[in-house]
């Protein structure tokens, strides 16, 4: 299995052939020699974990990117791709798991953007674009809006269907599904199903991405499989078994950030009991002991997350308790969490997490500047000295503390909001994918120091996606899916197989 | 800083001369520089110590509330009802003097007035979520209309002589009209909040990143309903010194003054995004526009050539950086 299999489905020519394909980023190689082949009339399911170099490929493929190496191949012929345009024009569309569009126009405008139809005086024609609209939603078996509702009236999952809409108005024929199924419920996907399957019955070749087990089985005729940016292997889904696949996309030794501490606490830090939200997730108890790192895993609108806003008091849970510290814990603000010494350290760095436009210094000590200052009034030198300690402490590189967030690279920023919540003097920090976007080096980095805050006494919660960061840092997981605790699995004990499985549901 | 400054990081990098030369303060000093020479070629009577302290009674009045207005544009909200407040505050504080208020009372008549506005405003902002362009929008017609209704196209003209002294005494040898003083004080006070306490410092966190500040422990919407507040506090403040001075009170006073507040506001700097911006800048601002107004008033120019004046300094203002900066790149480059 673990070669490219050319015999994979027939002997039909490939429509697009992927050869070789090498993509360097500055210091790191995202892709490195992948290959893929997707025929007419069949989808191919793309597997791999974060980081796997999937979105490079895909945008790639869309002409978002241009690779270092290799080359793509449409009919046998060469092929260049130098933008979006060049892509759309050779009949390659992508549909992505976040849908850009514009949600105050109808339906027929969202499809026709950019190449609106016009008719005498080069005015636009509204009654051809609505009838095009109509016979592309009719072809799509469509029924339940109109190519004149406003896009901010449908739900997610009628959003793809106009994106693949809008890809056939393209005449498409090969498309790109990145995660269409990541927020959809299962009838939501069952009804786009229906209609993959008719495209792929008119002959068009997908690319289906999703790190659903149960959608992958139910829609793939064959699989690509990419680990750490490069290929792994291909072969028929038929012929496939789940654990194989497994196997495949997380088989590594995990090497670095490795767990090294033998025993944890007794002590318990904070206690939750049975806390649900409205809309998010239901019945979450656990307990954090001192000294202790704790793993939160799931995929993306497992309700890990939303978890963590209500413990920082952003969100405010329907019922259940918290325990922090041996008392009540029912934090009405951040500003609580604070001050009892429990803080948040978000996964939106740009937006949550720093306040860019600002300085280095002025980021670090916003949190913490009543304790710093002793009062009301700001003490330029003893701020500073603050400032100072934490960015020496987490090694941010920058030409003064003067110097804006904004200007920094990833793994800066996120040193600064670190450093910013550390200065907090906290007791329980919980990380949001604290290394997401930032590059390998300043990742070992933040795991070293993740490491080094627990033995200094304090407890973590980390919440990741990335499968090899849980694992290697958590003393204990907890995998969530669709708003539930699924597991709480000991990090010694299992694997990452074991995992994804209560990840996906396959257990 | 210790010789080995290899792991150290500095404070700050040193600001050359050419930086500082180029900020927005240095831009209306150098403006403020010409309009005064123009002003004193125009009139003999512009270099007066009297007339200049004088002539300073009218836009301290408005300054007052820019001050507050600074705050609240910062902290990315706006407020456009605080002409309509100064216009309801006065019609009630001259209903209070015709029913026979005294002094005291028309005051707290005043201040609650525009207390009570402010506070409705930051209300519906922070609890309702609404953004308070619109929000303002509403109540600039709401205010306004609540004076009409008592007042139609009447006007109180009877005050004690007490609240007529408020805005119509100069101090010292009779030279330095109360206004003055008052603007200069609350400029001292909203300069020390601004820039030298942690109160300043949260806003610009506010202005730049709302939510950002909020995952700070930022509780943002006090800070939202205390400015909005505040704000209505000095439009009561302007009506008082207003009404006092004029000795009368109208529903249609202090018409467009809102726009002529947040002009002069980002004239001194404070940018209409949030997050940034300088009491210094603003009062230079103030004192700019202050004596453009003076100097027209001296050569009899009417108000709309006014209103045309202030409108071409507030572009002078935005475009002269950027066509600065265009010229300094291509010199360097």
């Amino acid at each position: 299995m673990n070669s490219v299999n050319s015999a994979a489905s027939g002997g039909s020519q490939p429509i697009l052939e992927v050869r070789n394909i090498v993509k360097d980023f500055p210091g790191v190689r995202a892709l490195d020699g992948v290959q893929l082949r997707l025929k007419s009339g069949e989808v191919c399911a793309l597997l791999g974990e974060n980081g796997a170099g999937k979105s490079t490929l895909v945008k790639i493929l869309t002409g978002v990117y241009q690779p270092t190496e290799g080359e793509i191949v449409m009919d046998g012929r060469p092929l260049s791709l130098e933008s979006a345009q060049d892509a759309w024009d050779h009949g390659i569309t992508a549909i992505h798991q976040e849908t850009i569009m514009f949600s105050e126009l109808s339906v027929a405008e969202n499809i026709f953007m950019g190449h609106h139809l016009t008719g005498k005086f080069s005015l636009v024609n509204w009654q051809g674009m609505y009838d095009e609209t109509d016979k592309l939603l009719k072809r799509l078996g469509i029924t339940d809006f109109d190519p004149q509702t406003p896009i901010k009236e449908l739900s997610v999952a009628q959003k793809h269907l106009v994106e693949v809409a809008k890809a056939l108005s393209h005449d498409a024929r090969v498309l790109i599904m990145d995660e269409p199924t990541a927020s959809l419920s299962q009838k939501e996907v069952d009804e786009l199903f229906v209609i993959v399957r008719r495209l792929r019955d008119e002959g068009t070749a997908i690319l289906f991405i999703s790190h659903r087990f149960d959608d992958i089985f139910a829609i793939s005729d064959s699989f690509v499989v990419f680990r750490d940016g490069a290929f792994v292997g291909d072969g028929l889904l038929k012929e496939a078994k789940e654990e194989d696949l497994i196997k495949m996309m997380a088989g590594r030794e995990v090497k670095t950030s490795a767990n090294t501490r033998t025993s944890v606490s007794d002590e318990v830090v904070l206690q939750v009991d049975d806390l649900c939200h409205a809309t998010e997730f239901e019945h979450i108890s656990f307990s954090l002991h001192r000294g202790e790192i704790l793993g939160f895993y799931g995929l993306v609108g497992s309700g890990r997350s939303e978890l963590m806003h209500a413990i920082f008091g952003l969100t405010a849970p329907l019922s259940g308790q918290m325990i922090f510290e041996g008392s009540v814990f029912t934090p009405k603000s951040p500003e609580d969490a604070i001050t009892q010494g429990l803080v948040y350290v978000p996964e939106d760095r740009q937006h949550c997490g720093a306040i860019l436009d600002m300085s280095i210094g002025d980021n670090i000590t916003l949190p913490s500047l009543q304790s710093i200052t002793g009062g009301l009034k700001l003490n330029w030198k003893k701020e500073s000295s603050f400032a100072r300690k934490y960015a020496s402490k987490l090694k941010v590189k920058a030409h003064s503390l003067a110097q804006k967030v904004v200007e920094l690279s990833g793994g800066n920023q996120q040193k600064v909001v670190i450093g910013k919540w550390l200065g907090t003097g906290p007791k329980v920090i919980i990380l949001d994918e604290p290394t997401k976007g930032i590059d390998v080096g300043a990742k070992a980095m933040v795991h070293q120091f993740i490491n080094e805050l627990v033995e200094s006494g304090l407890s973590v919660i980390i919440v990741s996606s990335e499968l090899p960061e849980v694992l290697g840092l958590s003393d204990r997981i907890v995998v969530m899916r669709e708003g539930l605790m699924r597991a709480t699995l000991n990090a010694k004990e299992t694997s990452q197989e074991e995992i994804v499985a209560f990840a996906t549901g396959l257990k | 800083m210790e010789k080995n400054t290899a792991t150290v990081i500095p404070n700050s990098l040193p600001v050359s001369f050419s930086d500082r030369f180029r900020s927005r303060e240095a831009l209306l000093l150098g403006l403020i520089a010409i309009v005064v020479v123009v002003n004193s070629l125009l009139s003999p009577y512009f270099l007066d110590v009297y007339n200049l302290l004088d002539s300073t009674q009218n836009i301290s009045e408005k300054a007052m509330i820019v001050l507050t207005m600074t705050l609240v544009i910062i902290s990315r909200e706006i407020d456009i009802s605080v002409a309509s407040i100064i216009a309801l505050s006065g019609v009630l504080m001259g209903a209070a003097a015709a029913h026979g208020a005294d002094t005291w009372m028309i005051l707290l008549v005043g201040l609650g007035t525009g207390t009570l506005a402010g506070l409705f405003n930051g209300l519906l902002v922070t609890q309702l979520e609404l953004p308070s362009i619109i929000v303002t929008i509403g109540t600039m017609s709401l205010y306004r209309g609540i004076a009409f209704i008592i007042l139609g196209d009447q006007a109180y003209t009877s005050f004690p002589a007490s609240f007529e002294d408020i805005g119509q005494t100069y101090l010292v040898n009779g030279m330095i009209p109360t206004q003055l003083i008052a603007f200069v004080f609350f400029a001292i006070i909203f300069w020390i909040v601004l820039h030298k306490t942690i109160y300043g410092r949260r806003l610009y966190a506010i202005g730049n990143n709302p939510v950002g500040a909020r995952y700070s422990g930022i509780r943002v919407n006090n800070y939202r309903l205390v400015l909005l507040t505040l704000n209505g506090v000095a439009s009561a403040i302007t009506a008082i010194f207003l009404v006092s001075r004029i000795a009368t009170s109208r529903p249609n006073m202090a018409m467009g003054w809102e726009l002529e507040v947040i002009t002069i506001a980002i004239l001194g700097g404070v940018s209409i995004f949030g997050g940034a911006g300088k009491i210094t800048g603003v009062i230079l601002a103030v004192l700019l526009i202050g004596l453009v107004q003076f100097g027209m008033q001296l050569i009899n120019v009417p108000g709309v050539i006014m209103s045309i004046i202030t409108g071409l300094l507030l572009i002078i203002s935005l475009v002269l950086p950027i066509i600065l900066s265009m010229f300094y790149k291509r010199r360097r480059a």
